[in-house]
């Protein structure tokens, strides 16, 4: 340690890293089942995650062809359809996004990112794994106890979600909320472990300001995450207690199908603000890892080091912090005095700022670079469409008298799918085919790549565009059918009919995505080890896919940033994060 | 709300600081240049975890006391709950818990094996005495007419009292493994990072009853 001068290592976070014992399974089950690796957990989190998403793909398939032709199909009653509208947001913002984003992705990228051998609470991290499976089983259960699934929306909202009438009130309410609280647990053992890993495993010469923008995110996310997750937790329980046990903390004194409730003096709007203040955060923690990760994308893809990194990490912690204090936006029409709403409107728009300049410094990375179409810049840059879509209908809604006539009309359906669904989903694909060849070692096929691509992007604008007029026409969100109501266009119905081909065809096109992933699996071609010639650390492992342990005998030195693209007078264009500068000696 | 918020905003200011004094100046890009200090050596990661950990479970408790002063704000039904003398005796009972803990630690720390059982055996005989004096409470207050569902105050009360005591459970559990490795024979150093961690999270879990002991005192 003596010789080292003021080098890379010597502020090397990690520079004394003991080795970590691993555990090595030597069966099948040990190894793949109850495995303790980081790699296993992430594909196991992507598999469940995948899984519950195709069920709640479905159910929108199911919804849409109600909304499409009202009279055409009788697959669903009304109460099915507000069962499979709540199980739908539910499953897709919490049960596929949260737990693929984080749990997928964060436990396959940091360890090799920040260049560690596997997390540091691995026992911790399979368990976070199986409490997920556990949460996913139990709310799919809800689709068999006699009543079914809840029809109280996702967000729970009571009075409505626990009184007699409500579908899913004799059980698939109390299963969704104790899968919830299920899921919090398992998710907060993840979740230390992401944010400790980041913390304290990284490798010599990784500081804080050499770390990819995808760890960044994902790191950030997490931290709301665990922050704001008690929140819903405590909604939760509070609500399983007025389910459960007759307390009134949110339910007030009501007559529901003709009979005195026995509940008196509960607050629903307590429950909405404990709601919101998970629920705002909760859909950054979807968007923060996207922008990580598709900073990475651009970057990699247009051979071009990002614009303003350290910007970029300012802007992830800024909206990370303001995102807390901007919940009751979502309650604009809950009756609030004007001048909360007046400050709510005022917290909710500053957060545009460092949202735009993340935007720009996207479009800036671009600006003159080598760009490279291929199937995860494709991706990328359909997100950067979606995204300042979704976050221009966003600032209306911010402003508390644009929202008011807005709210519970289809533009904040539309809002929030440009914003939160499509935008994280087109990164996530992009993710996808960006790093299945290390996952498998084999690239995925670039044709049907470029096919789903363009059936997803433009297929999910036919779906969701139209919608923001049928906001503004004033449709409601969240009924069964609209019948003949008298101001109501036939353009509506028209165009209600065209989203539900839109919806129909592009769920085909993952077909065609699951097809390519498992076709490749077996046949795709060999990607070597740095398909993209990338200079992030995952790129530079011994082995593809990397073996437990991720890295070979040594651990990786870091010598530079992430973004080493096109230096000028380098020999290629690229320089991997392991490669020391000139004059800098390598250890 | 205001409670949550001042939590919050105090951990990240932490957290933007700590962030800023290690981004401030550094150039990424570039050759680096002057030494940045080292991570110190006390930070390790099981230290980490507990701090983050303590963290997730305060923003529990914030909420769940912001939920508390919003509702009793909100309704009109609010009325205070008398409080069992008992409480006291079971937060000397805490006290005496986190002090024997905190023994053990020291005791680990120097290799005094035989301190460090006492100390272990009779910090969690404290605390479950502590959690079976809860469930006094609880049955003292049924019996007194004072039920869940009566009111909002009543139906805190027992929420507060069961999230701490499942913290305390779950601290148990950390306790009553790492009695078993003492038990095995493992030596002070071994054992030494567990009962520091056991430590600190009873002394974190008393400041947390002290609050809500006087949250429920004073309202
Ligand atoms: C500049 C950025 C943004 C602004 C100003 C904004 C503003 C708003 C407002 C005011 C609402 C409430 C509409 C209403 O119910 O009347 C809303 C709803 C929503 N927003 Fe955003 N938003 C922004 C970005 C985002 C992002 C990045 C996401 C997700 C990644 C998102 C997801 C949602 C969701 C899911 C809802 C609807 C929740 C529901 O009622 O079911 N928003 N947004
Ligand atoms: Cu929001």
């Amino acid at each position: 340690m003596a010789e080292r001068g003021h080098d890379s290592a010597s502020y090397a976070a990690a520079s004394d890293i003991e080795e970590m014992e691993l555990v090595h399974p030597k069966t099948f089950i040990g190894k793949y089942i109850w495995s303790q690796d980081a790699k296993v957990i992430a594909i196991q989190y992507a598999i469940t995650a995948t899984a519950i998403g195709l069920v709640a793909l479905v159910l929108s398939i199911l919804i849409r062809l109600q909304l499409g032709f009202p009279n055409a199909f009788s697959l669903v009653d009304p109460s099915n359809y507000l069962q499979y509208v709540t199980m739908h947001g539910m499953i897709m913002v919490v049960y596929l996004l949260t737990a693929l984003l984080l749990g997928g992705f964060g436990n396959y990228l940091i360890p090799l990112m920040c260049g560690a051998r596997d997390m540091v609470f691995p026992y911790l991290n399979m368990l976070s794994y199986w409490f997920y499976l556990a949460s996913v089983l139990i709310l799919v259960a809800s689709f068999f106890v006699p009543g079914g699934p809840s029809g109280g929306g996702w967000t729970l909202y009571p009075p409505q979600v626990i009184s007699q009438g409500t579908p899913g009130v004799d059980g698939g309410i109390l299963l969704m909320l104790v899968s919830l609280s299920v899921f919090i647990i398992g998710f907060t053992m993840g979740g230390l472990n992401y944010v400790v890993t980041v913390l304290q495993a990284r490798t010599r010469g990784m500081t804080l300001m050499r770390l990819p923008l995808t760890v960044w995110g994902i790191f950030m996310a997490t931290v709301m995450a665990l922050l704001a997750f008690p929140a819903l937790l405590v909604a939760v329980l509070m609500t399983i207690c007025d389910l459960l046990l007759g307390t009134s903390f949110f339910m007030p004194e009501m007559q529901t199908l003709g009979e005195q409730s026995s509940h008196e003096g509960g607050s629903p709007l307590l429950f909405q603000h404990l709601f919101w203040f998970f629920g705002h955060p909760e859909v950054y923690i979807v968007a923060l890892p996207a922008f990580g990760i598709v900073s990475d994308l651009l970057a990699t893809h247009a051979r071009k080091n990002i614009f303003g990194y350290r910007m970029m990490v300012w802007a992830i912690i800024i909206i990370g912090v303001l995102s807390f204090i901007v919940w009751a936006h979502h309650m604009f029409v809950s009756g609030m005095n004007p001048y909360f709403g007046f400050l709510f409107a005022t917290t909710t728009l500053i957060i545009a700022v460092p949202t735009a300049i993340k935007v720009y410094n996207w479009v800036l990375t671009l600006w003159r670079g080598n760009i490279h179409l291929s199937v995860p810049m494709l991706f990328a840059i359909g997100f950067l469409f979606t995204f300042v879509n979704g976050g221009l209908s966003g600032l209306f809604l911010g402003n508390v008298t644009v929202d008011v006539p807005l709210s519970d009309t289809y533009f904040v359906v539309g809002h929030f799918h440009m914003v939160m669904a499509v935008a994280p989903i087109l990164v996530i694909f992009g993710a996808i085919y960006h790093w299945y060849p290390k996952v498998t070692g084999r690239m995925l096929d670039d044709r049907l790549g470029k096919v789903h691509f363009w059936v997803t992007f433009l297929g999910t604008y036919v779906i969701y565009f139209p919608m923001h007029f049928m906001g503004f026409a004033g449709v409601p969100r969240r009924y069964y059918a609209y019948g003949e109501t008298a101001f109501i266009p036939d353009s509506v119905v028209t165009m209600n009919s065209v989203i539900t081909v839109a919806a129909i065809i592009v769920s085909l096109a993952q077909v065609l995505f699951l097809f390519n992933l498992a076709w490749s699996y077996f046949r795709g071609r060999e990607s070597g080890p740095n398909p993209w010639q990338a200079t992030t650390l995952e790129w530079q492992t011994e082995h593809t896919p990397p073996r437990h342990g991720n890295f070979g005998d040594e651990l990786p030195v870091v010598h530079r940033w992430a973004y080493d693209y096109s230096v000028p007078g380098a020999e290629r264009d690229f320089i991997p994060q392991t490669v020391p500068h000139e004059g800098e000696e390598r250890r | 709300m205001i409670i949550s918020l001042v939590f919050l905003s105090l951990l990240m200011a932490l957290f933007g600081g700590w962030l800023f004094s290690h981004s401030i100046n550094v150039r990424p890009w570039e050759v680096p240049g002057g030494a940045l200090g080292e991570r110190p050596a006390a930070v390790t990661a099981p230290r980490v975890g507990l701090a983050v950990f303590l963290a997730v479970a305060t923003s529990l408790f914030a909420l769940t006391i912001s939920a508390y002063m919003m509702r009793m704000e909100m309704g009109a039904d609010w009325r205070s709950l008398p409080t069992p003398g008992l409480l006291w005796f079971n937060t000397a009972l805490l006290v005496l818990g986190s002090l024997a803990l905190q023994r053990a630690w020291g005791a680990a720390r120097h290799g005094r094996r035989g301190e460090l059982g006492i100390g272990l055996i009779a910090g969690g005989a404290c605390s479950i005495a502590f959690v079976l004096g809860q469930g006094l409470v609880w049955w003292q207050l049924e019996a007194a007419g004072h039920y869940l569902a009566a009111n909002p105050a009543n139906a805190f009360f027992y929420l507060l009292t069961a999230l701490h005591g499942l913290h305390l459970l779950g601290g148990l559990v950390v306790w009553a493994r790492t009695l078993f490795r003492f038990r095995g024979g493992a030596t002070p150093e071994r054992l030494c990072g567990s009962v520091e961690l056991c430590a600190l999270y009873w002394h974190y879990l008393l400041v947390v009853w002290g609050i809500l002991f006087m949250l429920v005192l004073s309202t």
